[in-house]
């Protein structure tokens, strides 16, 4: 037995993340995503959970790393301006391995931007907006049951990886209202349990790889496993070393402990785009405009589909290049001037054209706006091959 | 079949809430839909919007570019909200604040909606669900079983009377003007 | 009490030593006097997590065998409060430097403070940032020389226990690196303190104020902790003219009636489960 309900995005990131086990929240409330720390603030305390409103942004993901490291797990929210001054903490929990989730409801920026309008222009910022080299994931939803799954994915991954996630999100999917059918109690749902050491007290070492994955076994504060969490630089022992051999082994690892787990951290969905010849590439709430759209070139008798990376990174790098097997023309569709598209531009290595349609002007690309693209690279196709 | 609404008015005349009932009342009905409305300084004062998509098949793109069905509330948001009406989109107006509407060509059909809600439920705060009932009524969009149970499932606890009186109201004003009308 | 040396064994993590303290410096005694606090309370090893900044101070957390961490510039409090909130039965002790604590800091000090979470936070001050090489923070008194002030500083200084007092303090006290069983005694009581607890510590650096500010010898800046701090007893006794560059020290302030905040948390844990009970009934 389930309930059928109407909810904001936003509501079902926080009906996700109580299922998924989350009992700490901590953050600053901002548009757009106000409305996630407004239910965990209601949620939480009803599941024995706790929720703290910060007195700022650095504070909020400070006080869920912290809470992580007692053993719960913890998430904040937050959009632009407050996923801009997080960055050196983000930096903290990929470097100290502290599994959390952050996240993202993006709207127009820089600065205050335009707080309660849709944009997408944060998705290299979910990338690379730490100092230092580094690796993490981001996922993206689509819709409101979406953002239910996605948020327990994302748990689940950090749990599992022993890193920060984002849940990249934007304007259009955590405000919108949608039917999504909820189970009465999350009490049978699976929920991920960090690796706990397998060793006793004396013989771990919070950074050392023991059985092969790339991903140390996390003991929480307080159960009798006394170590030591750096933002320094660290070897397998978790203390400070500057050798150069410790700094590659470290980096080589937090690398390989993503890339050796593609296959299971990387999804995407394909719609309509095992025979299509221009495949829209689209992510977030930009998708929706997508999926209408091929329809639209569908029913118009042009060959399209789309191509909607659920997980933005690691970027799907190899089921991109694949696409180009098939497709003639890869469409990117942003709410940004121009973002992921140099990303696939990369992984299609000029093979096919690559065609970006960005949209900045603080609205979804219609329907009828993405076809008119759909159809200048279907006739870039016929073009090309006269 | 897709039917795509947009409710507009005054912040404060509670059309977010009644886009949101009328999307519950379709999932009742075991249809689709989604919500979606304007925020910001308008949802504190100035023009507000609130847009419904009701369907039987998936809805992605979640905006409505064109209203079959627009209600305003306000003279300004006549103005500002009803640009992409056309021969196809019935407005339905409230007659006490909207004396002009530019659309072209298309079906208009003036409701005294608030002066309703004064005289039925003694406050105009009940505008928003006599505004529901009358377009429900004239779209049938969704059975008025499952607007009630909307309507009271949103509604503050001890309103409930008050509520069904507004809804009531909305039915009968709608049925006054087609009777009107044939 | 045991001795140092007893101390060093129990407590020091094996192989972390030698510290990266320049000879002179008072970070060592406060550590060791930390140690003796934490002995003295018999609280167990498991159940206590240090947690610290960036600076020199904040090294502390990894010489010794606790749940510790070495987290960000300024960021020791917010850390320790989440840890804190998932574990409120753990003893979560904050170290920090005056730069960390008291500029890129500040806040989360005001609010930690406001909140009364139950930590106990320690304050290096040795008014200067040693770590960098001796630019001057919010703690340094005016008219010192830093390497960022090389025409002498012209801000007058935080008086960090009366701000933490007019941020809503529940227990302040200060002690100096001169004063080893004051010391050692304010920590006891503030690990003891069922709420947030503010101990200043009065440390030198040689290094990097000292030398700039011509104090000179490591001993030479002990001297001026002994002339310079009051005991709160004798404090109270003196006329504002005998006051004048002086600072008092022992538990300056403490109440108990406020409730710690994790405590306190758990009535909103109750009145939400409450509710949600009369919901579904």
């Amino acid at each position: 037995m389930g309930r059928v309900l109407l909810l904001q995005g936003n509501q079902a990131v926080v009906e996700g993340a109580i299922a998924a086990g989350v009992r700490f929240y901590g953050g600053y409330p901002i548009t757009p995503s106000t409305e996630i720390a407004e239910g965990m603030a209601k949620r939480l305390p009803e599941v024995g959970g706790k929720f703290m409103q910060t007195e700022d942004e650095l504070a909020g993901i400070g006080t869920v790393i912290g809470a992580s490291m007692g053993g719960v797990k913890a998430m904040t929210a937050t959009s632009g301006p407050g996923f801009s001054l997080k960055q050196e903490m983000i930096g903290l929990a990929c470097s100290a391995e502290i599994p959390c989730v952050i996240v993202n409801v993006q709207r127009v920026g820089p600065a205050t931007g335009q707080p309660t309008s849709p944009a997408q222009g944060d998705v290299m910022q979910a990338r690379w907006g730490t100092h230092g080299d580094h690796w993490l994931i981001a996922v993206s939803p689509s819709s409101v049951p979406e953002c239910f799954d996605l948020t327990r994915r994302a748990v689940a991954l950090s749990e599992t990886y022993r890193c920060p996630v984002i849940l990249l999100m934007d304007e259009i999917v955590g405000h919108m209202r949608e039917r999504i059918e909820l189970p009465d109690s999350y009490e049978h749902l699976p929920v991920v349990k960090r690796k706990a050491p397998s060793v006793p007290p004396e013989e771990y070492m919070a950074y050392a790889d023991t059985d092969g994955s790339k991903v140390p076994a996390m003991a929480a504060f307080g159960s009798g496993y006394r170590w030591h969490v750096s933002g320094l630089v660290h070897d397998e022992t978790g203390f400070p070393k500057g050798t150069p051999a410790a700094t590659k082994n470290s980096q080589d690892r937090l690398r390989e402990k993503l890339a050796k787990n593609e296959e299971d951290i990387v999804k995407a969905e394909r719609y309509r785009a095992d025979d299509a010849d221009v495949v829209v590439v689209a992510y977030g709430g930009a998708a929706r405009t997508a999926y209408d759209a091929v329809d639209l070139a569908r029913g118009a008798g042009i060959r399209a589909g789309l191509f909607r990376p659920i997980t933005i990174w690691p970027f799907a790098e190899r089921a991109i290049g694949e696409l180009t097997q098939k497709a003639k023309c890869l469409l990117v569709h942003e709410l940004n001037c121009g973002q992921y598209v140099r990303e696939v531009e990369r992984a299609v290595k000029g093979r096919v054209p690559v065609r970006l349609y960005a949209k900045y002007d603080n609205e979804p690309a219609t329907p009828e706006q993405l076809l008119a693209e759909i159809r200048k690279a279907a006739e870039g196709i016929k073009e090309g091959r006269q | 079949m897709r039917q795509n609404f947009r409710f507009s008015g005054t912040g404060g005349q509670g059309l977010i809430t009644a886009g949101i009932i009328l999307a519950e009342a379709a999932l009742l009905d075991g249809r689709l839909a989604v919500q979606s409305q304007s925020y910001g300084p308008e949802a504190r004062g100035g023009s507000s919007k609130a847009e419904v998509i009701l369907s039987d098949a998936p809805i992605h793109y979640g905006r409505v570019t064109h209203p079959d069905t627009l209600l305003v509330m306000s003279q300004e948001a006549a103005d500002k909200f009803s640009g992409d009406c056309d021969a196809s989109s019935l407005i339905i107006t409230d007659s006490l604040f909207v004396s002009d509407v530019r659309a072209k060509g298309a079906r208009r059909i003036d409701l005294p909606i608030t002066h309703t809600a004064r005289e039925a439920c003694g406050k105009p705060l009940f505008a928003n669900i006599v505004a529901l009932g009358a377009v429900v009524a004239l779209t049938r969009c969704v059975t008025t079983e499952a607007l009630e149970r909307a309507v009271l499932q949103r509604v503050p606890k001890g309103t409930e009377e008050a509520n069904r009186k507004a809804l009531a109201a909305g039915y009968a004003l709608a049925e006054k003007y087609e009777k009107r009308a044939a | 009490m045991k001795s140092m040396e007893e101390l060093v064994n129990v407590y020091f993590r094996p192989g972390r030593l030698p510290h990266l303290w320049c000879p002179g410096c008072g970070n060592g005694v406060i550590l060791g006097a930390l140690l003796k606090a934490i002995d003295a309370e018999g609280l167990e090893k498991d159940n206590v997590a240090i947690i610290s900044g960036i600076g020199c101070s904040s090294r502390a957390s990894g010489y010794v065998d606790f749940n510790t961490a070495n987290t960000l510039h300024g960021r020791a409090l917010p850390i320790s409060t989440g840890l804190k909130m998932a574990r409120p039965d753990l003893n979560v002790i904050t170290l920090s430097g005056d730069g960390d604590c008291s500029a890129i800091g500040g806040n989360h000090l005001i609010h930690a403070v406001r909140r009364n979470v139950g930590l106990t936070l320690v304050v290096f001050n040795n008014s200067i940032y040693g770590m960098t090489g001796g630019q001057y923070s919010p703690l340094t008194p005016i008219g010192s020389r830093a390497t960022t002030a090389p025409y002498l500083t012209i801000e007058p200084s935080f008086d960090i226990l009366a701000l933490a007092q007019a941020a809503g303090a529940t227990f302040t006290a200060r002690a100096t690196t001169y004063h080893v069983p004051v010391l050692v005694d304010v920590l006891r009581k503030g690990i003891r303190h069922d709420g947030f607890s503010i101990i200043e510590v009065v440390t030198g650096c040689p290094t990097n104020f000292g030398r700039q500010n011509k104090i000179g010898a490591p001993a030479l800046m002990m001297e001026w902790q002994k002339d310079h701090a009051v005991p709160r007893a004798a404090w109270e006794k003196l006329d504002d003219e005998a006051r004048r560059g002086k600072f008092p020290i022992g538990v300056l302030f403490e109440r108990t009636d406020e409730k710690e905040y994790t405590k306190a948390y758990d009535e909103i844990i109750e009145r939400a489960q409450a509710a949600k009970k009369e919901e579904t009934a």
